[in-house]
């Protein structure tokens, strides 16, 4: 029992550590091909599969500036702020039948919440770095975060209409092959909101490095830095995963096993995320803002009707 | 490890392994790395010039209207849950359906009524 715990506890650490920087390396080496360039070459000697590993040795020896017109208190807390709450949703993903850190009856609203913390890691450090650029790209993800909140939230409850449980293992056990046409819209909506929510592009207008330099994060250096770099591919993880276990069925598929359907469902997300960031212009502030409350929000209450009228009309 | 506070106790258990693992990476920094700090070194970057005024500048806040607006509706949108667990139950159905678009008309009403306002506009 303890043992089995341990064992559980010990394989979501582990992928927390791992999957982000796979991701990211797929992210050096996909965008170096899709731009006609070969990306990192030559650290590990093979396609230079060793680079992050080598960018985390780098940023170990950096020194740690915490400038000194900063919020000190403040500005050293952000990126844990940011990246513990991408561990601790973990623990409710499943992988497999069963195969869960921890199956909580409140699953779905507990994610939610739970990365809603994730969020505030930015702000904290936009706002404590005491540089005019950190505060502007902190105020932009304040305004960013909670615009593309509500169409998540109203995303995935309609899931969990669908469902009628907040259980994630629940809402993967209860997934059939028709729900991709009935909650197609949600789960557009919810992964859209997603990007957002992480700041990827094209809504990394709170990072905008032509303009405020690196945003929230100009003034982290070294391993915070790192830790700020780690929590947003580890962000990149974890909404591939919900979206595979909320909306794609999780480890439903033919022929192979339920773990393998759930990983390949992952990495064909991240791959998505990774080439809307090479495809698409960041977004402008009032086109961000628009499409959030003028698409977004609409289309997430046309799926909250369908899926509430299905479900009384047909099941 | 078992019932309700048991599995919010595994939560725990996660929450402190991430503080373990971020103060780790900060004690390895700290034994690894140089520690000289300087004047110029402290100072707040911003593109090489010397910073003016306070870093934290007043700003025009555009966007408070839409933190108001997300208040609103995400209070909303909390009571969707417990709603979306039971609204498909024997002896619920219909009613619970009206209900619901109750309450999706009240938010779109709300939301076109911001529109109206010009607050989804830029100015």
């Amino acid at each position: 029992m303890t043992l089995d715990l341990v064992l559980r506890i010990a394989l979501i650490v582990g992928a927390f550590l791992l999957l982000p920087l796979i991701v990211g390396q797929t992210e050096h080496k996909v965008m170096a091909h899709m731009q006609a360039r070969l990306g990192p070459m030559y650290a590990g000697r093979f396609h230079g599969w060793a680079q992050l590993i080598a960018d985390g040795v780098k940023f170990m020896q950096k020194e740690d500036v915490v400038p000194a017109a900063a919020d000190r208190r403040v500005f050293t807390l952000a990126p844990a702020v940011a990246l513990v709450p991408y561990l601790v949703v973990l623990v409710v993903i499943p992988v497999g039948p069963g195969l869960v850190g921890r199956d909580l009856d409140a699953g779905l609203f507990f994610v939610l919440a739970v990365m809603g913390v994730g969020v505030l890691g930015a702000v904290m450090a936009g706002w404590s770095s005491g540089n005019k650029y950190s505060v502007l790209g902190g105020m932009r993800a304040a305004a960013q975060l909670t615009s593309y909140e509500l169409p998540l939230v109203l995303a995935a409850s309609s899931v969990a209409m669908a469902a009628g449980t907040l259980s994630l293992p629940g809402i993967v056990s209860a997934w059939q092959w028709w729900w991709l046409p009935w909650q197609a819209i949600g789960m557009v909506v919810f992964f859209i909101a997603g990007l957002a929510e992480l700041r990827r592009p094209p809504f990394d207008m709170p990072i905008a490095e032509s303009e405020l330099i690196m945003g929230p994060f100009t003034e982290y250096t070294g391993i915070r830095f790192a830790l700020f770099m780690l929590s947003e591919y580890a962000g990149i993880v974890v909404l591939s995963a919900l979206t595979t276990v909320l909306f794609l069925g999780g480890w439903h598929g033919p022929l192979l096993p339920g773990v393998v359907w759930t990983l390949v469902k992952i990495f064909i997300l991240a791959f998505i995320v990774i080439w809307v960031r090479v495809s698409y212009p960041r977004l402008r502030e009032d086109q961000l803002q628009r499409l959030a409350w003028a698409w977004l929000v609409p289309l997430a209450l046309l799926q909250l009707a369908l899926t509430g009228v299905v479900k009384v009309a047909f099941l | 490890m078992d019932g309700y506070f048991g599995s919010y106790a595994v939560v725990a258990v996660l929450i402190v392994i991430g503080v373990v693992i971020y103060v780790g990476a900060l004690t390895i920094n700290r034994l690894l790395s140089p520690i000289r700090p300087s004047a110029e070194k402290l100072l707040t970057y911003e593109c090489g010039v010397d910073p003016v005024g306070e870093g934290w500048a007043q700003t025009q806040v555009r966007y408070y209207v839409f933190t108001y607006l997300y208040v609103v509706f995400a209070v909303d949108a909390v009571f969707l849950f417990p709603w979306a667990t039971v609204f498909a139950d024997p002896g619920f159905g219909l009613t619970t359906l009206v209900e619901m678009f109750v309450f999706l008309g009240f938010i779109a009403l709300g939301i076109l009524y911001a529109w109206r306002k010009g607050v989804l506009s830029w100015t």
